[in-house]
């Protein structure tokens, strides 16, 4: 079942398009921000409420590397590996992280705090490498300012 | 004389949005106030059309013309898209434009609107950039409150809804059909052309779609005159561009500079230098689909036209410096693997030969390069050209490739013949 909130912030969206389907994107990421992914009754009911079936969402889903078809950590770590940040040292950093949370690229803590994810270029070029956590960007990294800020995110 | 930097002279020192007050300080919405009151949407585009105004996304397109595009008799409603969908690697111009100055834009799309009769507009922006929705959200609704726009726009009987779209991730939707696919709900494979979209576009109707330092552009243009916009540059391109420099350099940054200064100016002026201790070996001007330049390119004016007669394109204007410290082959298994996994998967030259190709230059990297492996490469490359392929990726991605194996090909060969990577 959706929660009411979320049928709220979805049926917001109807009005800015001409058909129910193009709010799949959309009703997905509303979803997604409440409850840190998109799982397979979420994507029925999501369907439901858009009249789309849900092989139709979920072929939607899968293209976008910014939608959630498995649970993830309570933050998400998105480490851009572009060519800015390759250049400054990403490949050091990521891998600071990796061992630092005991992760690979990919994989959430056993604890569930954290995903680490790598993202294609961040648009912050200017103070590579970079990375996201949650709507956070964070720049200029160094392998000490990243363990400092991951002890920000509880 | 200083410089004059219509884009981002107003634009606050402490990194906050200008507010409606602030922009209308600045003279905002003055432009739109005067085309709805004393011009014809022909004469807008007109005025755009002789600004010699092109596209700011990469493909330098001219603006005025594209506007023509959609027929007089076109069907509504008719759709206008600003592309804040800035996923090209080393790009970083039109998020300063986003979260410094969300209502030149939205001042730009409804020009841009009028100009071409457009009833509903979105902004596709692109996931990552939460700060920039954010104060886009917030400028629209201020914007909405003042009567800039929505319904009879400022008693003109000119209407224009326009919304924001956060986008889900995927390099693809910034192509121009793909992201149409992505507006409608769908994956963001590209689509055969034509109809193109001004004919045929959102949802089956006429579509027009502008990058975000473009339509930011218009509203000067309309202010201050075709003729001014032309004399702001230093070459036959017009205007004012937001150049970029990434990479080992004292100072990375990005700078709004007169449309032609030379790449030397960009890099040893603006960027500072090299950082010390490393060398310049070259350089993409504009993103990761532009071909290399090398030292004896430095003199080249950065537009359009100087750009690609040097053999590259200028692209989005942001430089990605190399350095000898850094590793050509590296560099591109970067650039290669980005376009790899960036691929929609559509077309069999793009899905297919990116794969092979990432796969003979990591291998090159791990010290496994086979001799021939340079040949595979440059045949590859040649797959990748329009007309083979549904939309610019594949292309895009042949061009780094293509010109590393021209400028660096003694770094290729150490490679396989050392059977290691020099620089590890």
């Amino acid at each position: 079942m959706l929660a009411p909130e979320e049928r709220t912030e979805i049926e917001a969206e109807f009005p800015h398009y001409p058909n129910k389907k193009a709010v799949c994107i959309d009703a997905m990421k509303i979803v997604q921000k409440h409850r840190g992914w998109v799982s397979d009754e979420a994507l029925r009911d999501i369907g439901e409420l858009l009249g789309m079936s849900d092989a139709d969402l979920d072929g939607v889903a899968t293209f976008y590397n910014l939608i959630f078809r498995r649970p993830v950590g309570r933050h998400v770590i998105y480490l851009c590996d572009s060519v800015s940040c390759w250049i400054m040292g990403a490949d050091l950093q990521c891998r600071h992280a990796s061992e630092r949370l005991g992760v690979r690229p990919g994989e959430a803590t056993a604890d569930g705090r954290f995903t680490l994810l790598p993202i294609v270029c961040l648009g912050a070029c200017d103070h590579a490498p970079v990375m996201m956590i949650d709507d956070d960007t964070h720049s200029d990294l160094t392998p000490e300012k990243i363990d400092q800020i991951l002890e920000r995110y509880k | 004389m200083p410089t004059e930097r219509p884009l981002t002279g107003n634009m606050r020192t402490d990194g906050e949005a200008l507010d409606l007050d602030a922009y209308e300080r600045a003279g905002g919405y003055r432009a739109l106030r005067k085309a709805l009151q004393s011009m014809t949407p022909e004469a807008v585009t007109d005025e755009v059309k002789s600004s010699n105004l092109r596209g700011r996304g990469g493909a330098g397109f001219p603006t005025g013309l594209k506007w023509t595009f959609v027929p007089p008799n076109a069907p509504h409603p008719r759709y206008l898209v600003a592309n804040a969908d800035e996923m090209e690697p080393g790009t970083f111009k039109d998020r300063l434009l986003l979260e410094g100055n969300p209502h030149q834009l939205i001042e730009g799309m409804a020009l841009a609107g009028y100009a071409t009769n457009t009833d509903v507009a979105y902004i596709f922006l692109r996931g990552e950039y939460k700060l920039a929705a954010r104060r886009i959200e917030k400028a629209l609704a201020e914007a909405y409150r003042a009567g800039y726009l929505g319904k009879n726009i400022l008693s003109s009987g000119y209407s224009l809804e326009l919304y924001l779209h956060l986008s889900a991730g995927r390099y693809m939707c910034g192509e121009e059909t793909g992201l149409l696919n992505a507006l409608e709900g769908k994956r963001a494979n590209p689509r055969a052309k034509p109809p193109f979209p001004p004919v045929s576009g959102l949802f089956g109707k006429p579509t027009t779609v502008n990058n975000v330092e473009t339509l930011c552009n218009v509203s000067h243009i309309v202010n201050n005159g075709a003729a001014w916009f032309r004399n702001l540059s230093r070459s036959k391109d017009s205007g004012t561009k937001l150049y970029g420099a990434s990479g080992k350099v004292k100072r990375p940054g990005i700078w709004e500079l007169p449309m032609g200064v030379t790449i030397r100016e960009l890099l040893e002026e603006h960027a500072g230098g090299m950082r010390d201790g490393v060398r310049f070996r070259g350089l993409l001007p504009g993103g990761a689909s532009t071909d290399f330049l090398v030292e004896q390119h430095l003199d080249v004016a950065m537009d359009f036209t100087e750009v690609q007669k040097a053999g590259s394109r200028m692209g989005t204007g942001t430089m990605i410096v190399l350095d000898d410290q850094t590793c050509p082959v590296g560099m591109v298994w970067n650039l290669e693997h980005f376009f790899a996994q960036e691929s929609c998967g559509w077309c069999t030259p793009c899905w297919s030969g990116l794969g092979w190709v990432e796969r003979i230059l990591r291998a090159m990297e791990e010290g496994c390069g086979q001799p021939g492996d340079l040949d595979k490469l440059a045949f590859q490359t040649r797959f990748w050209t329009p007309g083979h392929t549904f939309c610019a990726l594949a292309p895009g991605a042949a061009e780094p490739l293509q010109s590393a194996l021209k400028y660096f090909r003694a770094d290729f060969e150490r490679h396989i013949n050392e059977k290691r990577c020099p620089w590890r």
